[in-house]
């Protein structure tokens, strides 16, 4: 009895190292991935310690509000960045079998994703700007098309796991033989696609627009100011962390410790910073040589992730791999 | 001799450019107008001046562009009741330049159909009109403010327009498209990015665009009323801003005009400088445009790239000529840049280098699948629509407008150079971003040229200080956008009475709206972007 509530004493430490972690880091990310960019583009970066700055400056200001902002605006914020850390806590990022992992399997994240969707489409059509509705409108288009092609990837995993936890799926592809999964490989290209799609990267929208018209998920919070746009973009950088964290666990779930196993800890963090790095150098090169698409363009692309992820299903079906 | 018409008695004018001037009745503008345009002319431009003084009446000038040269017809209009035809059905670009001369000089198009104000937004009252010589502009340097804020938790039309005789708001009727599922978007004059301010009003359904509206003007300074009190040579710096990225051809054009009034020549010598600097103005804002139209498809990438070359021009003006944008380089009867061997090789090696980079860049941007994607048929101009609404310069020559003047009407030194026009008929973003890779070599070639045939030992010139009396004359020059034309008016003592800029964007910025027609609501900022008008060179 006691050694089962030091373990669960020990399993909350290591998720409470992972929350602080991961908002931490989440900002360091975005950084890196915007000075890659400039590094590819001959520029010189404003340093990856940029976004934290531009949290600190937006957290300073007074914030401004649209006289006929209702609630829902004002609170969308808070929830987006709520759902989008909750999601963080529940992937593995350093370890398995994290207490608040039980509460929700991949269905569920997916399910938490799209709450903050809903609340930030409606925050933007609550202040009645015809930007804020033009937005709203594409990122649904979107994500109507991202969200099925991101559950077919995740169930290509959970049939190979058995399980729908994510914990479960990387355990088994972690700590068991190693095997060559051809339908992963489909999953993993249909991922990257629907990654690209939901964080607003290009091909699909562009996030350092500053042309009203084009934008996508930047039209939705032009309207936010100081602390509630802080919120949004560190938001943002957090659930560009979820995603990464998400493919790598499913695709390269190597370097994860379990909780309160202390001494693998040091390396697993190693691992983390290294996938991340490497992830977000990746997503650089993806998006310096790829231009935007016509926006109309994005249901063929994300018919593309949905075509791939059923193929990775097919496959497993056929192959049993 | 250009055209024939009974009651048009025309005069060769000591022009650099072929131009002919001729005085005539309001009676006969319609009928001339439509000969030219039978003949396949052009409007340059349309103006006003107030000749109460002299001449007691108003004038209203017009300048048509023929295959053989330029024609300058002065519209004498009653003093009293200034009307002239509407000439708008015969060139469609003279709308919003006759609403312009309306606002500005109460000069009225009879049976136009379209009357709304244009240059005139709450600033000054309906009935004034800034650019006659009897407007005050101190008296309303102390009026209310035009639009004062409502008090907070009153009504919002607290001043009413009868108090102070100004508008509070600024009412402009819009068209409006009816039907199901229509709505607008209203853009600007405030945008998220640091661009110049113009209104844009989109009718659309889905992302489809049904119509475009602009509304400019919101950078309306009075150049043109700034002008009557300035010198010759002070004139000379503000026509050098009127456009900023264009500051060398309208420079060029002011002094082409002034020039022509004096009857003199400048030195071949500063001539050949005033090509230079024309061509260099052409490369950097090529170089800037097809970076800035990777940015709009998202390709930073080329952005980054097309930049670092623009700043390396921009830096060598600098060093060179002592202004990055090349500013007050050009006056009339010279210019005060000059030029060293040392010089001459730095431009030299410049030039080798664009040729290469911009080589390996075109060929990035010809392959890049998703960049030509976005680019080609989007915001398409056919070369029909071009001719009908007379669509000139740069964007003109991506669809089949063959007019160059640097080809065309050659003036010294273009008449030894040989120009080459870059032409293309898609009439498309893709036909514009050619035009601009084709017309970046040709200028590159023409520096070298420049360089090569530059007389460099020559007696320094001399200012032009004064003109003549009751002068008139126009200059013109193929900026990077289209032609420049400067028409300088002087009064009886020989100063500036009167000074009118054109920019080509005046005939443009309407053929953006039918650019637009079809194309989805995001391809908007690449479109405007591939034509890049100027926002400050037709508010004026």
């Amino acid at each position: 009895m006691e050694n089962f509530n030091l373990n669960l004493f020990f399993a909350i430490l290591f998720q409470l190292a992972q929350l602080l972690v991961v908002v931490l880091l989440a900002p360091l990310l975005t950084g890196w991935v915007n000075q890659c960019q400039a590094w590819l583009q001959n520029r010189s970066g404003a340093g990856v310690l940029q976004p934290y700055r531009v949290l600190r400056k937006l957290f300073h200001k007074d914030a401004v509000m649209a006289h006929n902002a209702s609630w829902l605006f004002r609170v969308t914020p808070y929830i987006v960045f709520g759902c989008m850390w909750l999601a963080a806590a529940i992937i593995p990022i350093i370890a398995v079998d994290l207490p608040f992992s039980q509460a929700a399997d991949v269905i569920a994240l997916v399910g938490v994703f799209a709450l903050a969707r809903v609340f930030i489409a409606l925050a933007a059509m609550d202040i009645g700007t015809s930007f804020g509705t033009l937005g709203a409108r594409r990122e649904m288009l979107v994500s109507f098309l991202a969200e099925p092609a991101l559950l077919m990837v995740l169930f290509t995993a959970s049939m190979i796991s058995h399980s729908t936890q994510l914990p479960r799926i990387v355990e088994s592809l972690a700590y068991h033989q190693f095997v060559l999964y051809p339908s992963l490989a489909f999953a993993a290209l249909a991922f990257l696609i629907v990654l690209l799609a939901e964080n607003a990267r290009i091909p699909v929208d562009n996030p350092s627009t500053h042309l009203e018209l084009t934008m996508i998920h930047e039209a939705m919070i032009l309207e936010y100011s100081a602390r509630h746009l802080a919120l949004i973009e560190w938001a943002s950088s957090l659930k560009l962390l979820a995603y990464i964290s998400i493919g790598v666990a499913l695709f390269f779930p190597y370097g994860i410790v379990e909780a309160g196993n202390w001494a693998g800890l040091p390396l697993a963090v190693v691992w983390l910073l290294l996938k991340l790095l490497v992830a977000g150098a990746g997503l650089a090169v993806l998006e310096t040589v790829t231009a935007k698409m016509r926006i109309f363009r994005a249901p063929e692309f994300l018919g593309t992730a949905f075509l791939l992820a059923v193929l990775g299903l097919l496959i497993h079906f056929l192959l049993g791999a | 001799m250009p055209i024939k018409h009974p009651n048009l008695k025309l005069n060769r004018m000591t022009d650099a450019v072929p131009a002919w001037s001729g005085d005539i009745a309001p009676d006969d503008l319609y009928a001339i107008c439509q000969q030219v345009r039978e003949g396949g002319g052009r409007l340059v431009a349309l103006w006003g001046s107030d000749a109460r003084i002299e001449k007691n009446c108003f004038m209203l000038h017009v300048t048509l562009m023929t295959e053989s040269g330029l024609i300058c017809l002065n519209v004498k209009l009653s003093a009293v009741q200034p009307v002239y035809p509407d000439i708008s059905r015969i060139f469609p670009a003279a709308n919003r330049m006759q609403r312009a001369a309306y606002d500005m000089l109460g000069l009225y198009a009879q049976e136009g159909h379209d009357h709304r104000k244009w240059l005139r937004h709450a600033s000054w009252h309906s009935g004034s009109f800034p650019l006659r010589k009897d407007f005050d502009g101190s008296s309303h340097l102390n009026a209310p403010h035009p639009n004062p804020l409502p008090p907070a938790g009153e009504g919002a039309n607290v001043h009413s327009p009868a108090e102070n005789g100004i508008q509070t708001l600024d009412d402009y009727a819009f068209v409006q498209v009816e039907g199901q599922g229509v709505h607008e978007i209203p853009v600007g004059p405030v945008h998220a990015g640091i661009i110049e301010p113009g209104h844009f009003r989109f009718s659309i359904i889905g992302e489809r665009v049904l119509r475009l509206e602009e509304r400019l003007g919101y950078v309306h300074k009075g150049t043109e009323k700034r002008f009557e009190s300035m010198s010759l040579q002070q004139g000379a710096k503000l026509v050098g801003r009127v456009s900023g990225d264009s500051t060398v051809a309208y420079a060029w054009a002011y002094a082409m005009a002034a020039e022509s009034i004096a009857n003199i020549a400048p030195t071949k010598r500063a001539l050949w400088l005033r090509a230079l600097l024309l061509e260099r103005e052409r490369v950097a804002n090529h170089l800037g445009d097809l970076g800035y139209l990777g940015n709009d498809v998202a390709l930073a990438f080329g952005f980054a790239q097309f930049w670092i070359l623009k700043e390396q021009v921009l830096r060598n003006n600098a060093k060179l000529f002592g202004h990055r944008y090349l500013m007050d380089k050009i006056v009339p009867g010279g210019g005060s840049a000059n030029i060293s061997a040392e010089g001459k090789r730095i431009i030299e090696e410049e030039c080798a280098m664009l040729q290469r980079e911009v080589s390996i860049l075109r060929g990035i941007y010809d392959e890049h699948a998703g960049l030509q994607d976005r680019f080609i048929s989007t915001g398409t101009v056919t070369p029909k629509l071009a001719d009908q609404l007379g669509l000139c310069g740069l964007a003109g020559r991506a669809s089949a407008q063959a007019w160059d003047a640097r080809v065309q009407f050659p003036c010294a030194p273009y008449d030894k150079l040989d120009v080459r026009m870059a032409t293309y008929r898609n009439g498309d973003v893709a036909a514009r971003a050619i035009v601009r890779f084709d017309e970046l070599f040709e200028s590159l070639r023409l520096q070298r040229e420049i360089l090569a045939n530059m007389i460099y030992e020559e007696g320094e010139p001399t200012p032009l200080e004064k003109l003549p009396a009751n002068g008139f004359g126009i200059g013109m020059v193929e900026g990077w956008r289209g032609e420049v034309m400067v028409a300088i008016h002087t009064d009886g003592e020989g100063k500036l009475a009167r000074v009118h800029p054109h920019d080509p964007s005046w005939q443009n910025w309407p053929l953006l709206e039918h650019a637009i027609i079809d194309n989805i609501v995001p391809d908007f900022p690449l479109i405007n972007k591939s034509f890049n008008l100027s926002y400050s060179g037709q508010d004026l």
